[in-house]
This record gives structure tokens, C-alpha cells and sequence, in this order.
């Protein structure tokens, strides 16, 4: 049984004008980027996996459960989802408060809540404000806020929406690390995300989706080969990938360490030769 | 005149003890386009609010120093006289969309309306702006139902309507496809060649990079930095600014590439490429 499995499933707001049109495929633990243009239907690819949204048509099993048969509250214990506005997803006055009202929802006691939302506030370097209120915080930390409630409750599949919006660098590097440490421990990270470089680094799979049906499904190094398809969908590989291209490297190289070896290798081979 | 006068802006939002500007200096010519870099809490969305004016008018607090938009001195003059000269778009355009409008057209006729336009130049205007952010086909739309990326393009599209001299967008394309916010970036440079002044804060300094005249590097509430994207980004001392180079930088860097005449790094995927065909010959 796959983790999750989204059988032709389309979706539509308003009658006759689908967001999402025979989608198909099946995930299992690891990382996943879903990346495709503005309003290809992404949010609403997830809100689906979430039971937030039923489909139209077609059916997606988390665990085997048909979310046409279960709810949200239900599904909170599997699965994770932080939205894109965190000021959508935050609404108690106190950082802690928020972090722990996921973990009791789902059942866990008072004193496992408090530790679970205070190691998410750890992992996302919010502990020393965990008092605050979370409209006094920037618009960064909030997002980090709604990441950490998340995390708090322990879900076999966290999805993320936009998880880098106005992240510096550290904050990505945070996120980045967030995904590998959630891999490590078998999960399933669904990120939805504009910033490809960061997929290049951080993501074994892609699906890219266009105009609500799906483009591309694969590995990154295979989906990023394919830069005609992705400009179809407003999208690009990574800039290494770019200027590896432009070198006319061989491969599709999607890290600086990659390029860098890459680099060194053809200066070696051309000592060699000459 | 310049467009932009910053000297020794000190700033302490209320009830808080450190000041988020510290002493801040410096200027802008008309026409340029400025990129604003730094971590998270540098204080890059305070420097964009004390442009325009909300800081101190909107958001009170302990003031020192003087800002000068346009000529027009904005500690004396109201916010609302300030928005004749200098608009913003915010970083999360969830605040900025008026939620007292019922249609993505109306929605960016509201900046116009309070300015006085007549019909014919605002209908103009609205139509100018929805077709450069690519949102004509969703001028009938509810704002409040546009994906995020849309949204954001709307909240650009309604301050680009209002035509200020100075436009200040704090990370205008967060949410946007990649070409999608490349089709901003092209828009807003278009805006600074007409002679309008360019202020953006932004993450994506791989653009930020190419599309720059110049670039402030802030950390901690004060400028660090105020030079061309080479300088600031060939700086060795940038990372403990929390502060990423372009990942063209990043390569060059680890690979010494360097443009000898200038002796600074490249920034844009063009110079990289340049260099090291040169680096390639020689070897």
C-alpha cells in the first residue's frame, strides 16, 4: 500500500472551470517538490491531500483511508500541512500556545505536547520567544511558527506550502535541514516552492504540474533535463544547472559541489591531454 | 535633485529597547534601481516603512535624523501626502489588497480615486498596469480568490496605476513562478530606465544581481554596504551578514575566478560564462 495515492482526480471550485484535471500518482517516505506555475493548481493539489477539499472526481487514499470517507480533524494525526500565509494558520496570542494546540488536538497529554512543540521551536531557533506573541514577530519567524506546529505533532507526511518565503539565508539552510532530518526518520516532505535552486539541493523527486494536470513526475536530475518542457510551464532548471548547460557540461548538474567537481575533472582531463 | 535622501537615520520601534535603524545614511539618484540585502531582522522592511513614511507617522516611536523623498521631507508631511510621491508594495500582499473592493480592476482604482484621477486617465492607467503584470484576463476576479503569485502581481499592478516617482517593493516576488517574477523584475526595470526610482529589498540575489545599479547591504540596523552588486557581493565578510552571494558568485568564488582588471567577482550567469571561456583559453 502506497502512503498516498491520488487516482484521477480532478477538482473544481466553480463548475466548469477545473483546477486540477486527471491527476495521478502514488507517493511513499522521502522528499517531494511540486513545483508549476502561478495558479497551476499547487495549493490546491495539497489542500486536497489534506481533506481539506474533497476531489470532484477521482479519489486519494492516505494509509488506504479514502479522504472522501474520513475528515481534516482526522487526518491531522497523518498528515502535516503548513500553509503558505502563516497569518492563515496562527491564532493564539502566545508562540508556545500555538505550537502545542496541534500535538493536544490530536490526543497527546500536557506535559508530551509541551515537549514536542518546544523541540520544534528548538529546530527552528524560536525557543528564546516562545512567550511572545506571534503577531509581534516579522513576517519570517511567523512562517517558522507555523512550521514548528506542525512539526510539533509528528505527522508521517508533512507538506509544506512555500516554505522559503521570506527566508535569508539561514532560514533556508533551517528549512533545508529540516527536510533532510524528516527524510532521515522516514517521513514523507511534500514542499510546494518556487525556488529551484533549493530543489536542485534538497529534493529527490519532482512533479511538476501545468494548468492543472500533471507535466513531469520524476527524479529532479531527470525532470531538470528537461528545460523546453519546464519553460512551457513558466519554469527553469536550477541557475547551476543553467550555467553548466551554457559550459556545455555533460549531465544535468544541480549543486555548486557538483559543478565544482565537474569543473576540476575537465581541467584535469585537459592537462592530461595536452 | 536626488530622489532619496537618507541622513543618520535613527530609529526604536515602541515598547522595544534596540533601535532597528542605526544611524543609516545615504542617496539615491533619480532613475536608479536599488537593491536592499540582509538577514531576517536586518531592518530592510523599517528602512522601506521610513521611506514612505509610516515609520514614524503610523507606527510612532523614538525618531532621530532626516528622510527626504522627492523633496519633500517625511517627517513634516502625512502619509498621505507622501503617497503623491513614493508608493510601496508590502512583503506580504495579503496586507495590502483593500478587501473594500469587489474586483481585481476596482481593487487597483483605489489607489487612483484618492489621488483624484479623472475616469478617462485612471481607466488608462489600470489597463496599462493589469497588462503589464499579466492580469487583464482577471479584471472581473474577486482578489480575495487569486492564487498567492497573483495576488502579489495585483498589489504590484496597483501601486504601478498610482505612478509615483519612487517606487519601494519589499521582496515583490516571493511567491512568483520563476518567469513570472523574471517578467516583474523586467517590468520594474522598464519603470526606472522611464526615470522612475527603484527601491527593492529581495532574497532572489541572483536577480537582484543582474538587475541592480546598485545594492545596500544592511545587517543589524545598519548599513553595511552601498556599492555596485560586484562590490558588495566580492566582499569576503559577506557570509557573516548572514547573506548568500548569487549562486554565480558562490562557483566563481570556490573555482578563484576572479575579473582581473577589476578584481571582483562575477555576479550574473553572462559574466561567469565570460570569465571562465577566458579562464579556459589561457589554460
Amino acid at each position: 500500500m502506497n502512503l498516498i495515492e491520488v487516482n484521477n482526480v480532478s477538482f473544481a471550485y466553480t463548475e466548469g472551470v477545473p483546477v486540477l484535471k486527471n491527476v495521478t500518482f502514488s507517493l511513499n517516505n522521502g522528499s517531494v517538490a511540486i513545483i508549476g506555475q502561478n495558479g497551476s493548481g499547487k495549493t490546491t493539489l495539497v489542500k486536497l491531500l489534506k481533506a481539506l477539499l474533497k476531489p470532484t472526481s477521482g479519489d486519494i487514499l492516505i494509509n488506504g483511508i479514502n479522504t472522501k470517507e474520513t475528515t481534516a480533524a482526522k487526518l491531522a494525526r497523518t498528515v502535516g500541512l503548513v500553509f503558505q500565509n502563516p497569518n492563515d494558520q496562527i491564532f493564539k496570542n502566545k508562540v508556545l500556545d500555538e505550537v502545542m494546540f496541534g500535538p493536544l488536538n490530536i490526543g497527546q497529554s500536557m506535559e508530551e505536547a509541551r515537549e514536542n512543540a518546544i523541540n520544534a521551536l528548538e529546530t527552528v531557533s524560536l525557543v528564546d520567544k516562545k512567550e511572545e506573541n506571534p503577531y509581534d514577530l516579522s513576517l519570517s519567524e511567523r512562517k517558522l511558527v507555523s512550521i514548528a506546529s506542525i512539526l510539533s505533532m509528528d505527522t508521517d507526511i508533512v507538506i509544506l506550502d512555500e516554505p522559503t518565503i521570506a527566508q535569508d539565508y539561514l532560514g533556508k539552510a533551517k528549512i533545508r535541514s529540516i527536510v533532510h532530518e524528516l527524510v532521515r526518520r522516514g517521513k514523507l516532505v511534500i514542499t510546494i516552492t518556487h525556488d529551484m535552486d533549493f530543489v536542485g539541493e534538497c529534493f529527490q523527486r519532482v512533479i511538476v504540474l501545468s494548468e492543472g494536470q500533471l507535466l513531469l513526475d520524476g527524479p529532479a536530475r531527470e525532470v531538470f533535463s528537461k528545460e523546453d518542457v519546464l519553460r512551457t510551464a513558466n519554469l527553469e532548471p536550477p541557475y547551476v544547472t543553467q550555467l553548466s548547460k551554457t559550459m556545455g557540461y555533460q549531465g544535468v548538474l544541480l549543486s555548486v559541489e557538483e559543478f565544482v567537481v565537474y569543473y576540476h575533472s575537465s581541467v584535469e582531463n585537459l592537462e592530461r591531454r595536452s | 535633485m536626488k530622489a532619496v535622501v537618507v541622513e543618520n537615520l535613527k530609529y526604536r520601534y515602541p515598547s522595544t529597547e534596540r533601535l532597528a535603524l542605526s544611524g543609516v545614511s545615504f542617496e539615491v539618484e533619480q532613475g536608479e534601481f536599488i537593491g536592499i540585502i540582509g538577514k531576517n531582522l536586518a531592518g530592510k522592511s523599517t528602512l522601506c516603512e521610513a521611506l514612505v513614511g509610516l515609520v514614524p507617522h503610523f507606527y510612532k516611536g523614538a525618531y532621530g535624523g532626516r528622510v527626504v523623498v522627492d523633496g519633500v521631507e517625511v517627517l513634516s508631511s502625512s502619509v498621505s501626502e507622501l503617497a503623491r510621491h513614493i508608493g510601496i508594495v508590502f512583503q506580504n500582499p495579503f496586507t495590502q489588497i483593500t478587501a473594500a473592493k469587489l474586483t481585481v480592476y476596482e481593487e487597483v482604482a483605489f489607489g487612483l480615486e484618492n489621488l483624484g484621477f479623472q475616469r478617462e486617465e485612471m481607466v488608462k492607467r489600470i489597463d496599462y498596469a493589469l497588462k503589464l503584470l499579466g492580469l487583464y484576463a482577471y479584471k472581473d476576479r474577486n482578489p480575495f480568490e487569486l492564487s498567492g503569485g497573483q495576488m502579489q502581481r495585483l498589489a504590484i499592478a496597483s501601486i504601478i496605476a498610482m505612478k509615483p516617482s519612487i517606487i519601494v517593493l519589499d521582496e515583490p516576488t516571493s511567491q512568483l513562478d520563476p518567469l513570472g517574477s523574471e517578467e516583474v523584475f523586467r517590468a520594474v526595470q522598464s519603470l526606472s530606465k522611464e526615470g522612475i526610482t527603484i527601491i527593492m529589498v529581495e532574497q532572489k540575489m541572483e536577480k537582484i544581481a543582474q538587475y541592480a545599479d546598485k545594492i545596500i547591504l544592511m545587517n543589524e540596523g545598519h548599513l553595511v554596504d552601498f556599492g555596485a552588486p560586484e562590490e558588495v557581493f566580492s566582499r569576503p565578510d559577506l557570509e557573516s551578514y548572514g547573506v548568500e552571494p548569487p549562486v554565480f558568485t558562490t562557483i566563481a568564488k570556490s573555482l578563484g575566478i576572479k575579473d582581473n582588471k577589476t578584481g571582483l567577482y562575477p555576479v550574473t550567469l553572462e559574466q561567469v560564462r565570460r570569465l571562465m571561456i577566458g579562464e579556459s583559453h589561457r589554460s
